[in-house]
């Protein structure tokens, strides 16, 4: 059964996010990252970044990656520039590593974002990236 | 009983010299040997090869032991000291200052120019071409005349010729043969050369005698021909020919060729067993070889015999390619078809200018020289082909007709000597691209480390083709593609967007590229578009392509904070900045450090405060100093002669008119600068993309340098200049930069991907080689005027300061992942493991 519909927080316009950009959201206590894809599609991710262990996902950089001969929308970390799948918070760059995802719904233009969808929740090693 | 350590004397530390001391400290001579080098000339070594070039980049950046001595203890070098005499019997040199005792001794003294005996050759204003004082003499003498004249018109002749047009005079050339490099073309060749240089404005005279040179008052005014003719002058050159050196050997009774030189075998050792003799004053089998490869190889070759080897020098390959005079000729093999039955293949085209001429042997089978005019860009590939004897071709023309494939295509031979200069074949090349232990992985890198292409560069387009096959070969092309989305590489962007004059990255992706982009294509793209637009970055659809630094103009720190640095152009502030800046981080509770690059960081700054520290900021008269882009950052600078007494002209104004000229200019990656007042170098300049150094007269410029990972010093751009002229090169060269260089690639690895490398740089910048000088400038100003600053322009405009909030949703409530220590009275990001929750109590407020 899917969640009560009492837990849908409403957060902003869709037009308050660009699109290919990203918002951060208080949702229940919790910093969660809004995207909007070409497509306008919204996409919620926690926005704690397990690699830096910073809450930076929203401000990151929302591109596509072909993987297994589709493209996947992703969300690049603006610390270290790990990939992260919109749709479902796993990590591109590491198979071990995810991020929770919520739910999400656009009513007459408002942006909602519903309950956690995954608890994977892992950190992983900080790899030396490219820097600024 | 431990052995006795040998001394070995070298006379003369020119070219040759040099390369033997090198091979011998390489090769181990050192260990049973002291080595003393004896050099008459002041400086050290230095490339007489590109003596020419003196006028543009100086005596510095011609040396070829720029520190003035070899790193092994066991060589001694004595500059401005000459030998006067020789005793081989007791195996004695003399000096002016007394004498040294050898156990063998090399001569290396090369050759001087003749001048031919005639009156008047001593009269103030004539000169020869050998040494860099003799430039020196000849610049100087140049600044108030007119008219100028070379005597001979041969490889010299015509590169003396060049320099005396470059210094601003008319100038004639005057050639007894009736042809002009006579001794390398034929007589087709000779009048197609002719015509190049005569459209470059130079008068020439062949077939003219000088039979004395005119003066008056002491002072030379021209040139007497045979014929009557008078050639006006106020400054005349001789380049007839060298003789060479050796009159030290002459006088110690040791054999010398008819024709001059110091009689040597195929060892290079003359009449006495212990005095070799290499470089321009020896004569292998009675002949003296007037070019440096020849020089390098009897070098390596009396390494040889002293360490026990077997090597011979048993003559060398006299092909030449004239440099720097803008005209392409070229001279290889048997040019004039002596060899019986030979066949010559010749192309000509009088209207474009060119004359192609190839020699081939009896059977059709093989190459054995020829004379390119106009359009040499063969040469680099036939001379080897001479030199290693490979089949030619079926439809031999291919290779100068214009649309021909010009042989590249064609496989040369492992053993084929690819660079004559230093002698490194094919096979060697490829040893250093495909070695396992640190391989070359690049053209360049490759003429780092095998010494192909580093002299008289005329080799490198081959050096840069055996590498690229190589790649090709392995699947290991050089993959030039930005990233998935776009197959290309970021200069051909620059290039695309330029000539579509797209302003939004959709338009580009959906024309050229692939997908969505990602977050390598999208500040690539947001870049080039700042560089051709210089609008703002977060304007409507260009915020989402920033990097995470431009995207909120400021430096993200590890917590998710910021730092905020404004511009201190040149370091310089006033008290009263100084104190704003102390009470802006004070009130805001920032961290506050003075960085490497000569100004304040003030760190720890959330999202949503950025805007009101910049409002502080800006009203107290800063702005953005793009410590986030990838753009200028700073310009140190020195204090200069304004209050140090060494300095030489004002450094911290230069620094300040640089750094507030280039500011907010977006390029493939950060630019950082620097200004010294004098040759102490206070302000680091040689370790900048661009540096400036002050000198008597001027400015020296300074461009490749950079800290960081694999630090690189800054090279000699161009030397002396005014400040105007100084702005006009350093604006082509950041424009040249911006263009055509790879994404986050350094000034120092751009320079080096050149074909040509910094030489190529400044016919670009210097010399305007591709004629894009007004439009990089254009480009410049472009720039400068529609400069403006980011954070200003951010404050002003509601849209762009939307997005300065720590929740969309609850604007002012701070990011409970955010906290702080304390250490040394500041502020210090704290540890925090995992997701900080506030829990649901916290109010948020509803979508506007
Ligand atoms: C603040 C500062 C250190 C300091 O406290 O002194 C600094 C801080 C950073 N440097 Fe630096 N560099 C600072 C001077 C230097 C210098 C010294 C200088 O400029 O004279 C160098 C060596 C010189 C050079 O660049 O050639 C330097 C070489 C680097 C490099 C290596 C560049 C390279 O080509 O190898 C990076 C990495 C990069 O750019 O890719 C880097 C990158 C960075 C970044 C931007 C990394 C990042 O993305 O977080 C750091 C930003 C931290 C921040 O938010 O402030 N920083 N960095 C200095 C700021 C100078 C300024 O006023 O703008
Ligand atoms: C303008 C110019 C362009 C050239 N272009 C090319 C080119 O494109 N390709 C090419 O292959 N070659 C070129 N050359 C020739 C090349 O420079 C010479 O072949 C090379 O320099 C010879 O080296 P070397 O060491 O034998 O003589 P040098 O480089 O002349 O060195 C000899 C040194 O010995 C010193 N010396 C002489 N006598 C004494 C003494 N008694 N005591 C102490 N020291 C003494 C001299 O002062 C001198 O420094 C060019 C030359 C010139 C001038
Ligand atoms: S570089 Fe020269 S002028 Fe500048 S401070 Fe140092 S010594 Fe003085
Ligand atoms: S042939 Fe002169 S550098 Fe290679």
């Amino acid at each position: 059964m899917s969640a009560p519909t009492a837990t849908w927080t409403p957060v902003c316009r869709l037009g308050d996010i660009e699109v290919e950009g990203g918002v951060a959201a208080l949702v229940e206590g919790r910093a969660v990252a809004v995207f909007r894809t070409w497509a306008d599609e919204v996409f919620a991710l926690s926005n704690y970044d397990p690699f830096s262990r910073a809450s930076v996902l929203s401000r990151g950089i929302v591109g596509s990656r072909t993987s297994g001969g589709e493209a996947v929308p992703y969300v690049a970390s603006p610390m270290h520039k790990q990939a992260f799948d919109l749709r479902s918070g796993q990590c591109l760059d590491d198979a071990t590593v995810g991020v929770p995802t919520y739910g999400t719904r656009v009513e007459d233009g408002v942006v909602l974002v519903g309950p956690e969808r995954t608890t994977q929740r892992e950190t992983g090693q900080e790899p030396g990236t490219e820097d600024e | 009983m431990a052995h006795q350590r040998k001394t070995l004397v070298v006379v003369g530390h020119g070219m040759v010299g040099h390369r033997f001391v090198q091979a011998a400290v390489e090769r181990g001579l050192t260990e049973t040997h002291d080595v003393v080098v004896v050099g008459q000339e002041t400086r050290a070594a230095y490339d007489r090869v590109g003596l020419t070039s003196f006028f543009e980049v100086g005596a510095e950046a011609l040396s070829l032991l720029p520190t003035g001595a070899y790193d092994d203890p066991r060589v001694r070098l004595l500059l401005g000291t000459e030998v006067l005499g020789i005793n081989p019997e007791q195996r004695r040199v003399h000096f002016a200052e007394g004498d040294l005792e050898y156990d063998e001794l090399v001569l290396a003294t090369g050759a001087a120019p003749f001048v031919p005996p005639i009156a008047g050759t001593d009269l103030d204003g004539c000169f020869v071409y050998r040494t860099i004082e003799d430039l020196e003499a000849i610049r100087d003498a140049a600044a108030g005349a007119r008219v100028g004249a070379v005597v001979g018109g041969g490889l010299l002749g015509l590169e003396a010729a060049n320099a005396l047009a470059q210094l601003g005079l008319e100038t004639h050339v005057v050639e007894m043969a009736p042809r002009l490099m006579a001794v390398q073309v034929d007589a087709v060749g000779g009048a197609t050369l002719t015509r190049h240089v005569e459209r470059l404005g130079l008068h020439v005279h062949c077939e003219a005698m000088t039979s004395a040179v005119t003066g008056e008052a002491g002072r030379v005014t021209g040139l007497e021909l045979r014929d009557g003719e008078h050639v006006p002058a106020e400054v005349v050159v001789f380049s007839a020919g060298i003789r060479p050196r050796d009159a030290l050997a002459r006088a110690a009774g040791l054999d010398v060729a008819e024709r001059g030189g110091v009689l040597v075998d195929e060892q290079c050792r003359t009449s006495d067993p212990h005095v070799w003799a290499i470089g321009e004053c020896a004569a292998p089998a009675g002949r003296m070889y007037g070019l440096v490869a020849p020089g390098y190889a009897m070098a390596e070759v009396v390494v040889d015999a002293l360490t026990g080897g077997p090597g011979t020098f048993t003559g060398a390959d006299m092909s030449t390619k004239l440099k720097l005079l803008g005209v392409d000729v070229a001279s290889f093999g048997d040019a004039f078809a002596t060899t019986p039955g030979a066949l010559e293949l010749v192309f000509s085209d009088a209207v474009a200018g060119t004359y192609k001429k190839l020699v081939i042997s009896e059977d059709g089978r093989t190459l054995l020289g020829g004379i390119l005019v106009g359009d040499a860009t063969a040469y680099g590939v036939l001379r080897p082909m001479v030199s290693s004897g490979i089949a030619l071709p079926d439809n031999p023309e291919e290779l100068i007709l214009p649309a021909g494939r010009g042989g590249a295509e064609l496989g040369l031979p492992d053993e084929a000597q690819v660079c004559s200069c230093n002698d490194v074949t094919k096979a060697q090349i490829v040893d250093h691209v495909a070695r396992e232990d640190a391989p070359c992985d690049s053209p360049a890198c490759v003429t780092r480390c095998s010494g192909a292409g580093s002299t008289c560069g005329s080799c490198k387009p081959v050096v840069k083709k055996i590498v690229e096959d190589w790649f090709a070969a392995q699947g290991r092309e050089v993959d030039t593609s930005l990233c998935e989305h776009f197959a290309m590489t970021r200069a051909e962007l620059f290039e695309v967007v330029a000539i579509h004059g797209y302003t939004r990255f959709d338009e580009i992706v959906a024309a050229h590229g692939t997908g969505r982009g990602c977050e390598v294509c999208k500040p690539a793209v947001a870049s080039v578009l700042a560089s051709q637009l210089n609008h703002h970055v977060l304007e409507g659809p260009q915020r989402t392509l920033q990097d995470t630094n431009d995207a909120y103009l400021a430096n993200i720190q590890k917590n998710g904070t910021y730092g905020v640095m404004p511009r201190i152009a040149g370091g310089e502030i006033t008290p009263e900045k100084l104190i704003v800046l102390g009470e802006v981080a004070r009130d805001f509770g920032l961290y506050t450090k003075i960085t490497g690059g000569q100004r304040i960081d003030l760190l720890g700054a959330r999202v949503e405060q950025l805007p009101l520290i910049w409002r502080r900021l800006v009203d107290a008269g800063f702005e953005s100093g793009h410590a986030y882009g990838k753009s200028l950052r700073t310009v140190k600078s020195c204090v200069g002669s304004t209050w140090c007494r060494y300095g030489v002209q004002d450094s911290t104004s230069l620094a300040i008119m640089l750094e507030e000229r280039y500011r907010g200019l977006r390029s493939p990656h950060k630019l950082k600068s620097g200004v010294s007042g004098c040759a102490r170098e206070c302000a680091e300049a040689r370790s900048k993309d661009f540096g400036i150094i002050a000198t008597e007269k001027g400015w020296n410029l300074y461009v490749g340098g950079n800290g960081g990972a694999s630090p690189v010093h800054a090279r000699l751009l161009a030397g002396d200049l005014d400040t105007e002229t100084l702005v006009r090169y350093i604006d082509r060269y950041l424009m040249y930069y911006v263009r055509t260089a790879d994404r986050l690639q350094r000034t120092a690895p751009w320079i080096e991907s050149l074909e040509g490398g910094l030489d190529r740089l400044r016919e670009v910048v210097v010399d305007d080689a591709l004629g894009l000088g007004t439009e990089l400038e254009a480009a410049m100003a472009r720039h400068v005027d529609t400069y403006f600053d980011e954070w200003a322009a951010t404050l002003d405009d509601p849209d762009k300061l939307a997005r300065f909030v720590s929740f969309v949703n609850a604007p002012d409530v701070p990011d409970p992942q955010i906290s702080f220590t304390t250490t040394r009275d500041q502020v210090q990001p704290a540890e925090v493991d995992g997701p900080v929750s506030l829990g649901a109590t916290i109010p948020v407020g509803a979508p506007r």
